[in-house]
């Protein structure tokens, strides 16, 4: 495990000094690619779950407001709930399962079968060509698309309170307190933890791919644990971003 | 990254080359030179060690102790692999099968900024064309029969003007009629370009057909260097046994 932490400190390293290389067109070209890829494709499914989360939060919570008879809070509490934890949470697992995998299983595989090899030879360096745009794109795309995520899981909650019988908190009264109680820098928390989860997922995927060894079934074993290192990885450090910004919220 | 110019070969020199992966001992103390424009064969049995030896030279592995040097120059110093033009042509083909076969083969001067994109676009032309894949820039690799993968690969070798090029069992997989062809692009691109070729490979015909020396490896030890003419008429036991293999099968089968 040392050894592999170690590797991706070394990779997260080599990254940061090819971040020149962006001025190049050519290198902005493969962001650009990754962006559309990342980015557009897994948006009409991060609008899907957030629409959900936002429903099966006041599905959850609203009728126990309700018997207590704070209702009103509906909007506040789902408002902050989406922003603060749940959309950067949710959307970061949910590309770590569609795009971390296909990174690792892309690299991996250009690994396998000596493409990234045939690049050296070329002095083309790997981590310029394969590393560097996909994490740029990344740590753009997940804070976008968490942006989309907040607004879509508080019209989610907001239909079901506004069309649930045992709710019935419209639409204007779940707005208002959504207003009155979530600032803008609940929503800046949300993409900042989002971001630092980009650059997580990234650099595990990236790394996975770049040690994979051992034909289809590496593969297979690389994307395993470029999945799972990374939504352990997200959850963990969920908590301590969750306590390092209470901190600094003081 | 120095731009194409009309190239020369290099020298490479491999000073008691010893390579383990854990505790399997693959090179066993390797040691040849191999002089500017030759073309170098290094033939031997299966997991004798030959590829290993290969990107040990091309600096994609390294190894536990000795040396490779390009004249006179280590391989592991980053200065050298920008001073010298390298490539390889990898037994697999290697092409990035996310590009198409065009960009495959510009991919050096596209990804070092050595020229614009249409003197690129005419470079690659001019090269497919010389390897006989004339107007399938825009196909993908995985279009293309393996031979036609090896031909786009060497003509990815091309592209760099090497003054070093190594081939990994290049024409393996391939049908005899395709094997020529390989082998006829190997002689053209070293005579061509003056580049040293080190070329490994199982394949007898194309060694004694390309060979200026040929070096027999076996179990991770160079057994014999030496001419075409010297391989033939060694009496190493080895050597006779795997110039003069072949299939004898009983007529009643």
């Amino acid at each position: 495990m040392f050894h592999n932490i170690g590797e991706i400190l070394i990779l997260s390293w080599q990254t940061v000094l090819a971040v020149p290389q962006l001025f190049r067109w050519r290198q902005r070209r493969k962001v650009y690619d990754q962006l559309a890829y990342i980015g557009l494709a897994s948006l009409s499914m991060v609008c899907i779950l957030s629409l959900f989360i936002g429903g099966v939060l006041a599905l959850q919570t609203g009728p126990v407001l309700v018997e207590h008879g704070i209702s009103s809070v509906l909007g506040g509490m789902i408002g902050l709930s989406m922003c603060k934890e749940l959309a950067p949470v949710m959307i970061a697992i949910l590309v770590a399962g569609r795009i971390g995998s296909a990174m690792s299983a892309e690299i991996g595989s250009m690994q396998v079968y000596e493409e990234i090899d045939a690049l050296r030879t070329m002095n083309i360096d790997p981590v310029r060509y394969l590393v560097l745009p996909r994490m740029v794109a990344i740590a753009i795309s997940l804070p976008v698309l968490v942006l989309f995520s907040i607004p879509v899981g508080w019209f989610g909650g907001a239909m079901v309170c506004d069309f649930n019988q045992k709710i019935a908190v419209g639409f204007d009264s779940f707005f208002q307190n959504l207003r009155e109680v979530v600032e803008i820098g609940d929503v800046l928390n949300g993409l900042f933890k989002s971001f630092v989860f980009a650059l997580a997922i990234g650099m595990i995927s990236c790394h996975q791919g770049l040690i994979t060894r051992g034909g289809p079934r590496g593969i297979a074993r690389s994307v395993t644990k470029a999945v799972v290192n990374s939504i352990v990885l997200v959850l963990i450090l969920d908590y301590f971003l969750t306590r390092f910004l209470l901190y600094i919220q003081k | 990254m120095t731009a194409p110019a009309q190239p020369q070969g290099v020298t490479v020199e491999v000073r008691d080359l010893r390579k383990s992966f854990r505790a399997m001992e693959v090179l066993k103390g390797i040691s040849f030179q191999v002089g500017r424009g030759e073309r170098f064969v290094i033939m031997g049995p299966s997991g004798s060690g030959k590829s290993v030896l290969l990107k040990n030279i091309i600096g994609l592995m390294r190894p536990n102790s000795g040396e490779i040097l390009i004249e006179g120059q280590s391989i592991h110093d980053a200065a050298v692999r920008n001073q010298y033009r390298m490539a390889m042509v990898f037994q697999s083909a290697a092409l990035l099968n996310s590009l198409t076969v065009g960009e495959n083969v510009g991919l050096y001067l596209a990804e070092h900024q050595l020229k614009g994109p249409a003197e690129i676009d005419a470079i690659v032309a001019r090269v497919l064309e010389t390897v006989g894949l004339k107007g399938l820039e825009n196909r993908a690799p995985t279009e293309l029969s393996g031979g036609m993968q090896k031909r786009v690969a060497i003509a990815r070798a091309l592209v760099v003007e090497p003054q070093l090029v190594l081939f990994d069992e290049p024409t393996a997989e391939l049908d005899p009629l395709m094997a020529v062809t390989i082998g006829e692009e190997m002689l053209h691109l070293n005579e061509r370009t003056g580049a040293t070729s080190i070329i490994v490979t199982h394949d007898r015909a194309l060694a004694f057909a390309t060979a200026h020396r040929i070096a027999m490896i076996n179990e991770g030890r160079i057994i014999l260097i030496g001419t075409v003419q010297e391989v033939r008429s060694s009496t190493d036991p080895i050597v006779q046994k795997f110039i003069r293999a072949e299939l004898a099968i009983p007529k009643s089968h």
